[in-house]
């Protein structure tokens, strides 16, 4: 109970630096329940903008949970249940009147496999801004360069665009669900542990892209991979059994952290 | 005592072995029955073909194709059942397909657990068994006499329609559940709606398996010939329909008629209609045989 | 409100992202887009009820089927008398003086459902058997699609192949057999169910896990050893199953007991006989000029109600065995 209430009353010291940013997200007393197992317990956390914003922890952490709350993927699972605020840029996101619709569109996800949809490449990347209206082919090829180029995968598919994405390799697909991502502009992009299924080539390519993205996005990312954190997040929060142990400054965290599970974890003591 | 073990004295290993060699002789008769019993099997489909192209094969003509039934053996011909066939199909293929599929649809992507929904698949998969003959009598009560349709080609393409549902509705719930949800998600993460995901992802998707699954359930609706009897279509007509009322008879019905006559050779032109039925079959299946291969499982 | 919310904080947001012309552009369209879909959420709400009406059909299909049965047979009833229908052992509709007795019908019906399993039983069992236990995989790959040809043959092709090719060699090994008969009709509906029962059997006795054959291997029984007393018990619902929709499917099959079977109601045993079974009755009766409101007509629906329940019974008795009685590995 002790730990609890210490955990509860962590100061989000993350960004002291640079409190005039203004904040992409504002979560405040999340909590989440699968059924009768408490996953999430009063998370609060600022993300500012355009920064990379990692979420460590070892597995079954909630880490993958929170990220999934934030563009209200959780709801998927009926059995899910959550109180608690998060304010995407000032606006409640579980509140009645808030189209989830317009909540993903704003903000973009990267999933731990990659998932293209069974299309053409360019299919994939016109998947979005084509349920959302855009039609005309003039604007959706200047999509697809646009958007293939930022996810650093133009000069691989520009002549292959009709292919079926299968055809791609896996670091090539998850470059591609990135190009997707980024075809509707959105605001914020999700990444959850986008690179644990790729080899250190790929993954390196991504990592490259993240800190590219970051000058127009802000990311929230969840890596298993420690080393990653530290390489390209600004702020990075370490989760435990559900509860946000401590969120800092990247390089606070691992060089002098300030509960010592994040040290015991970080040092590879656990997880 | 079975165990082949080293330390098994020499005087019970020979006793055994003999034991043993008599368990394998079994095991042998054993398997040679089992495999008796499936190419027992192999052997009627074959002797089946083969009587049946042999007995029709000299009766194959343009003229029975181009021409109608008749009372003279050889100036019969299928004409009006294969038009018949072919409207049926019209109506069957597309009423099937999206009962079948919104029911599939509804199954796996909408429908709450509760009670009702397992009323539902426990309904479908009852209505599986129920003999075709029954499905006639249902034609013919709702369609042909309760709505008026007569025995029309609508009449009978919706009672086939009925009766070849639950194979559609099985086979597409397969091939919408094997949409993997990694991909459902991909599309509800980029803030399209349910029916946009639905609509743009999962049926496209599922789209082969639901297509061999319908191909399937067609090639089930030509054959049948019960029903359409019950529901009283004509075994003698000398016309193709010309509009979904028409009456209508059809390839299985106009088979049935021949066989049952006396003549030896309305016997054989039976047989040479069987052809023709069994090569629609045959096409059909190939394209669903095809569709399954050319689109295999991606993920 | 909401859009107006939206907008707000659209601009909030401050000019950087406003210089970039196109990719606001983009997203604005999008924001446009995403305030005014009214078409987009009248599709979300329309299409789950679509969709739902589809599957009502299906629901709509059996409530059809009994109430027809049941509103036609009760008119049945009306004119001939309930006592009748089932104490009757003589059903003659087509005489001056009729008779409405089931049970010639049923006699008929379950001899050639009879005679069916005979053939049916071992054959298909034989062939899961050897399909699940014996063969290889390239050898269940290629035996598996014939077996479903076999099924899919269309009934009257069987019935064509039964009057003009079993019944004449029947005939010439059994002396005095009738042309109409129930032996032959009753073998090739157990020909035509085989493929059931083996590929139901054959998914009952396959989805006993490798380990517990693995377990009686290692004692050193033989595969028939490790077949009939591992596998065949521990799949004994799933076959048994088979045979119940086996049953249930020779007693609905129509085409080919109406074509070489004959339309002889009578009580009898004699399988070289004809017989007629209550599926060749309804299609003689509606292939007849028995006129709507005839009793004869009505008596189709009694025979149709009496065929529903036989099948519906097996069927749920095969779902019941198969539920009841699975094993869980």
């Amino acid at each position: 109970m002790q730990t609890k209430h210490e955990n509860r009353s962590v100061e989000d010291n993350s960004i002291n630096a640079e409190e005039k940013a203004p904040l992409a997200y504002n979560v405040e007393q999340l909590n989440l329940w699968y059924a009768d197992n408490h996953a999430l317990q009063d998370i609060s956390m600022k993300i500012p903008e355009k920064s990379v914003t990692a979420i460590i922890g070892p597995s079954g952490c909630g880490k993958s949970t929170f990220i999934k709350t934030l563009n209200r993927m959780t709801e998927m699972n009926p059995i899910v249940k959550t109180n608690g605020s998060i304010k995407y840029r000032e606006n409640e996101i579980f509140a009645k009147n808030f189209s989830v619709e317009y909540l993903r569109t704003k903000v973009g996800m990267v999933f731990q496999n990659p998932n293209p949809f069974p299309k053409s490449i360019y299919d994939n990347v016109t998947y979005g801004p084509k349920i959302h209206g855009i039609k005309d082919k003039k604007t959706l090829d200047e999509i697809v360069e646009r958007s293939l180029k930022k996810a650093a995968i133009w000069d691989e598919t520009k002549d292959r665009l009709k292919e079926n994405a299968f055809g791609l390799s896996g670091g090539q697909q998850q470059r591609l669900c990135i190009a997707r991502c980024l075809a509707i502009e959105p605001d914020i992009i999700l990444m959850d542990e986008p690179t644990s299924a790729l080899d250190p080539i790929s993954t390196l390519k991504i990592e490259e892209l993240v800190q590219e993205l970051k000058k127009d996005y802000t990311i929230v990312i969840v890596t298993h991979n420690m080393q990653q954190a530290a390489r390209i997040s600004d702020s990075t929060a370490f989760f435990l059994n559900g509860v946000i142990v401590e969120h800092d400054q990247t390089d606070k965290i691992f060089s002098s952290p300030e509960k010592k599970e994040t040290e015991d974890y970080i040092s590879g003591r656990f997880g | 005592m079975k165990f082949a073990n080293t330390t098994v004295p020499q005087e019970v290993q020979k006793e055994n072995s003999p034991q043993l060699s008599k368990r394998q002789i079994w095991n042998k008769v054993f398997k040679g029955v089992c495999f008796t019993a499936t190419a027992f099997s192999i052997a009627m489909l074959l002797i089946l073909l083969v009587r049946i192209v042999t007995q029709g094969a000299g009766f194959l003509d343009w003229g029975l194709l181009t021409n109608f039934a008749s009372r003279n053996a050889e100036d019969a011909g299928l004409l009006a059942a294969l038009a018949g066939t072919i409207w049926l199909m019209l109506v069957t293929a597309p009423v099937s397909f999206i009962l079948g599929v919104g029911t599939a649809v509804y199954l796996e992507e909408y429908a709450p657990r509760n009670k009702f929904t397992n009323l539902l698949q426990t309904n479908i998969s009852n209505l599986a068994g129920v003999p075709s003959v029954v499905f006639g009598l249902l034609g013919l009560t709702i369609f042909n006499r309760l709505m008026g349709m007569g025995a029309s080609v609508i009449a009978g393409g919706l009672t086939l329609s009925l009766l070849v549902l639950p194979i559609i509705v099985v086979a597409s719930r397969e091939a919408i559940s094997a949409v993997p949800t990694d991909v459902k998600h991909a599309s509800y993460a980029m803030g399209a709606t349910k029916w946009q995901t639905i609509f743009r992802i999962v049926v496209p998707t599922a789209l082969p398996g639901v297509l061999t699954g319908t191909i399937l359930a067609l090639s089930r609706a030509i054959g049948e010939t019960a029903p359409i009897l019950v529901l009283g279509a004509l075994t003698y007509v000398a016309s193709t329909p010309s509009n979904l009322f028409s009456n209508f008879t059809a390839m299985p019905v106009q088979i049935y008629n021949w066989t049952g006559r006396p003549q030896q050779e309305f016997q054989d032109i039976a047989a040479a209609g069987i052809i023709i039925l069994l090569l629609m079959l045959l096409v059909m299946n190939s394209i669903a045989v095809f569709i399954r291969s050319k689109f295999q499982k991606r993920f | 409100m909401l859009l107006s919310l939206h907008l707000g904080n659209y601009l909030l947001r401050g000019c950087a992202e406003m210089e970039d012309r196109s990719k606001l552009s983009i997203s604005e369209r999008i924001e446009q887009r995403t305030k005014g879909s009214g078409s987009s959420s009248f599709m979300e709400k329309l299409m789950p009820i679509v969709f739902f009406i589809c599957a009502l059909i299906s629901v709509l299909t059996t409530v059809g089927i009994v109430f027809t049965l049941l509103f036609e047979t009760i008119t049945f009833f009306s004119n001939v008398p309930f006592a009748d229908f089932f104490a009757s052992v003589e059903w003659y509709p087509f005489f001056s003086d009729p008779q409405y007795g089931i049970w010639p019908l049923v006699n008929g019906t379950l001899m050639i459902a009879g005679i069916a399993m005979l053939v049916a039983v071992p054959f298909g069992l034989g062939a899961a058997i050897y399909l699940s236990e014996y063969a290889s995989e390239k050898v269940r790959k290629t035996v598996k699609p014939v077996l479903e040809v076999l099924a899919g043959i269309p009934t009257i092709v069987y019935g064509f192949f039964a009057l003009t090719f079993v019944t004449p060699i029947l005939r010439s090994i059994i002396p005095g057999m009738d042309i109409y008969n129930a032996l032959s009709p009753g073998i090739i509906v157990g020909v035509m169910i085989i493929p059931m029962i083996a590929s139901l059997s054959e998914d009952a006795m396959s989805s006993v896990p490798n380990s517990i054959r693995q377990g009686a291997f290692a004692l050193g029984a033989t595969r028939m050893e490790v077949t009939v007393k591992v596998v065949m018990p521990a799949a004994l619902s799933g076959i048994i199953a088979s045979f119940v929709l086996g049953i249930s499917r020779a007693i609905g099959e129509t085409m080919i007991v109406t074509v070489a079977g004959g339309a002889s109601p009578t009580m009898t045993l004699d399988p070289t006989g004809a017989v007629q079974t209550m599926t060749a009755y309804i299609v003689q009766a509606t292939q007849g000029d028995a006129g709507f409101g005839t009793p004869i007509y009505y008596s189709i629906y009694a025979v149709g109600m009496t065929l529903f329940v036989f099948t519906l019974a097996m069927n749920l008795l095969a779902h019941y065995i198969s539920r009841r009685f699975r094993e869980d590995y």
